[in-house]
């Protein structure tokens, strides 16, 4: 999910160029980015305020805005650990104690081999299997402090 | 010979508990014993406790198993699952199941049922039925219809969703829109997302329905980001739609169009607002518009616009197909019809139940829900989402029914009820209802902006023992302050939490309980 291309002015213009018809097009635009390049950059905001006749300010203001829009690229993997109250109800605190503590690194941050980025996140509609993560698009449901071990076995595996 | 038919969810939830392995197990496992079998991917039933629910299609019925994982699958075709085994995982006939039994399906009647995306299964249970009937009405009576059904926002307010529809048939433009809201972020409830994964055509039809009613030509779909496979199945739906002639110019052999787009958001709990969406699918910030004017005036690009909720729209065809008055007799005073309710947190048997309004929260939470997961004794749920009131077992025989929940000061919101057992601090849970909202805040209101985070501090210092009666006054303060000078629910409501757990818990928070109010 989160994409790791090294900028290229050419390849962002021609992800821009396909929500150009779209009204109102500019988080669909922003998403496409980040799904390439991993994150937002200045060249991105430079070239996406150019294209749609918007202030740098105006887009910066509107990629700040949103918790999904990051201006640094991710781990190769981001984990998101739910931390509303269905998840609290089964123990989502201590959950996201142990991954602070398993993968050496706190919230809104890379493990320092870059393979995984820690978030919180408020709901991922998997509240009646609570406590929830996402790892990339990938839900999973009930997890402890084992199978959490386990899936970052897993997703650690690959480079 | 023919091939039997198994039935697993690919639903999210179901694959987060491991169907697609299980799936895949059930593959291989036929394959090695020369079994013909096909294997049919549905949303899920929404008994998610359960899940990964597997479904035997056998000529009395359909059989369950569950929750199945990669390991039981040698088991269950060692005991002749195929045949209806007496197997440990064996459920029985699925319609049977008392969970699913009792409830009362009309929005959810397909989800689970059928394949997502077939156009056959939806058409041969009963799909776009409502919309035929729409085609042949004007749009003053399908927005009769749909007032006299008593059909209102399943979204949380409460808006009756005719008189909506009708402001905008009303209104006068070139364009007109229809946004379904499918920004679900409350806490305890992912029946949007189920339906959208399990049902995506139902949808479709009641946004058609919705065109139909108000002469729109065009629709957004806003999903958040949080839910990949939504947003997947929908984009397959639509495609699928528009192939069939269900969506495009000329949709449904008339001379009118309607097209259909899926907006993904970005993370943002605000943006299921209804004038902060918009502000969002027009491209900005998802700050909160000042009402009036109301969005089906000068909603999406200034014009306007019917906005509503997924499980709303979704409930119009069936409406259109069996009659405002089948719907309308269904429910208790003003509420009526049928609510999916989703039981999360900690409960035994979570999911979603379907029931007619008036069902009492007692029964949703220990007849369908088995109280706690933990097995100790339920002490607070909260309903309505995370801006919704906490709720002592005291009240419990509520019945759900907007106007008997606002009499308690608490809210049927999406229908979301979030169990917790007596271990929980409710003193921290009224903390973390001012964090969410510091954090979610949109930013417009100096109140909800730096009030939620004062909060935050005050309550703190509570929790600390530290100057408690002095910082409970201001924490009253603020919390007036955040109801009254609030432009939207998000600051208006973030006191509803606060205030009822330091109403029903007062201990939790270093006060004496007052000794008429023990809790039953
Ligand atoms: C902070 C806040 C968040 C909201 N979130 C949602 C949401 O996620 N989904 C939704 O349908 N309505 C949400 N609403 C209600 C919408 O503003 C609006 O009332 C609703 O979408 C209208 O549709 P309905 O009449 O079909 O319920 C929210 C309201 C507020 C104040
Ligand atoms: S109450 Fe909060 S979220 Fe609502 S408009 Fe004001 S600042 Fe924005
Ligand atoms: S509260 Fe965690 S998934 Fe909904």
């Amino acid at each position: 999910m989160s994409g790791r291309a090294m900028w290229s002015e050419e390849r962002a213009s021609s992800l821009i160029s396909n929500h150009q018809d779209q009204r109102g097009a500019l988080l669909p635009m922003l998403h496409a980015l980040q799904e390439e390049f991993g994150c937002i950059e200045d060249a991105a905001i430079r070239l996406l305020a150019k294209t749609l006749n918007l202030s740098r300010a105006e887009v910066h203001g509107v990629v700040s805005f949103y918790h999904d829009f990051r201006r640094t690229r991710a781990g190769r993997h981001v984990i998101k650990i739910c931390r509303a109250e269905a998840c609290q109800a089964m123990g989502a605190e201590s959950l996201i104690e142990h991954a602070q503590r398993h993968l050496s690194t706190d919230l809104g941050t890379t493990t320092t081999d870059d393979a995984f980025t820690l978030e919180a996140v408020y709901c991922l509609g998997n509240c009646a299997l609570s406590p929830a993560i996402m790892i990339d698009a990938q839900l999973h449901g009930r997890v402890d402090a084992a199978r959490f071990n386990a899936l970052v076995g897993v997703y650690g595996k690959d480079q | 010979m023919r091939a039997q038919t198994i039935y697993i969810p690919k639903d999210a939830a179901a694959v987060s508990v491991g169907a697609d392995d299980v799936a895949a197990a059930i593959a291989t496992e036929a394959e090695r014993r020369r079994l013909s079998v096909e294997i049919v991917r549905t949303g899920s039933r929404g008994l998610l406790w359960l899940e990964p629910l597997v479904e035997v299609s056998l000529p009395e019925g359909r059989v369950a198993y569950g929750p199945v994982s990669v390991a039981d699958v040698p088991s269950l075709f060692d005991t002749g699952f195929l045949s209806a085994a007496n197997h440990r995982l064996a459920l029985g006939f699925t319609e049977e199941i008392p969970y699913l039994k009792n409830q009362e399906r009309l929005t959810f009647a397909r989800c689970g049922v059928i394949d997502p995306l077939s156009v056959d299964d939806y058409l041969a249970h009963g799909g776009m039925a409502g919309v035929k009937r729409a085609r042949d009405m004007t749009p003053a009576e399908i927005c009769a219809e749909v007032r006299e059904s008593g059909l209102r926002g399943r979204g949380g307010a409460g808006f009756p969703t005719g008189i909506k529809w009708q402001t905008v048939l009303d209104a006068d433009a070139d364009q007109k829109f229809i946004c379904c809201n499918a920004d679900e972020g409350d806490s305890g409830t992912f029946a949007d997302r189920m339906i959208m994964e399990g049902d995506p055509f139902a949808l479709i039809e009641g946004m058609t329905i919705a065109a139909f009613a108000v002469g729109a030509t065009q629709g957004y779909i806003y999903v958040r980001s949080e839910y990949p496979h939504a947003i997947a199945t929908l984009r397959e739906a639509i495609a699928i739609a528009e192939r069939k002639g269900w969506l495009g110019d000329g949709l449904h052999g008339t001379d009118r169009e309607f097209h259909l787009d899926v907006r993904v958001g970005a993370g943002a709990y605000i943006c299921g607002e209804e004038t902060s969406m918009l502000e969002s699918l027009e491209g900005r910030r998802g700050q909160v518009r000042s009402k009036p004017p109301l969005p089906a005036l000068e909603g999406l690009f200034g014009q306007p616009t019917v906005v509503n909720n997924v499980l709303s729209l979704t409930t119009v065809p069936v409406i259109l197909a069996k009659g405002a008055d089948f719907y309308r007799d269904l429910g208790v005073g003003r509420s009526r019809g049928t609510q999916p309710f989703q039981l999360a947190g900690n409960v035994k048997r979570g999911g979603l139940v379907e029931k007619a309004f008036g069902v009492t929260l007692h029964d949703l939470l220990y007849e369908f829900g088995g109280g706690t997961a933990t097995g100790r004794p339920i002490r607070a749920v909260q309903t309505g989402g995370p801006l919704g009131a906490y709720v002592p077992p005291s009240l419990f025989d509520t019945p759900e029914d907007y106007e008997a929940f606002a009499a308690q000061d608490a809210l049927v919101g999406h229908g979301g009820i979030v169990v917790f057992d007596d271990s929980v601090d409710m003193a921290k849970q009224a903390r973390f209802a001012l964090e969410f909202c510091a954090l979610e805040s949109c930013g417009k209101c100096t109140p909800c902006r730096i009030g939620s985070q004062r909060g935050v501090e005050v309550m703190d210092r509570i929790i600390a023992g530290d100057r408690r009666n002095e910082n409970l006054a201001l924490l009253n303060d603020l919390c007036e302050l955040l109801t009254d000078g609030s432009l939207c629910a998000m600051g208006g409501l973030t006191p509803l939490p606060v205030q009822s757990a330091l109403k029903h818990f007062p201990e939790d928070f270093g006060l004496a309980r007052p000794t008429e109010k023990i809790a039953s």
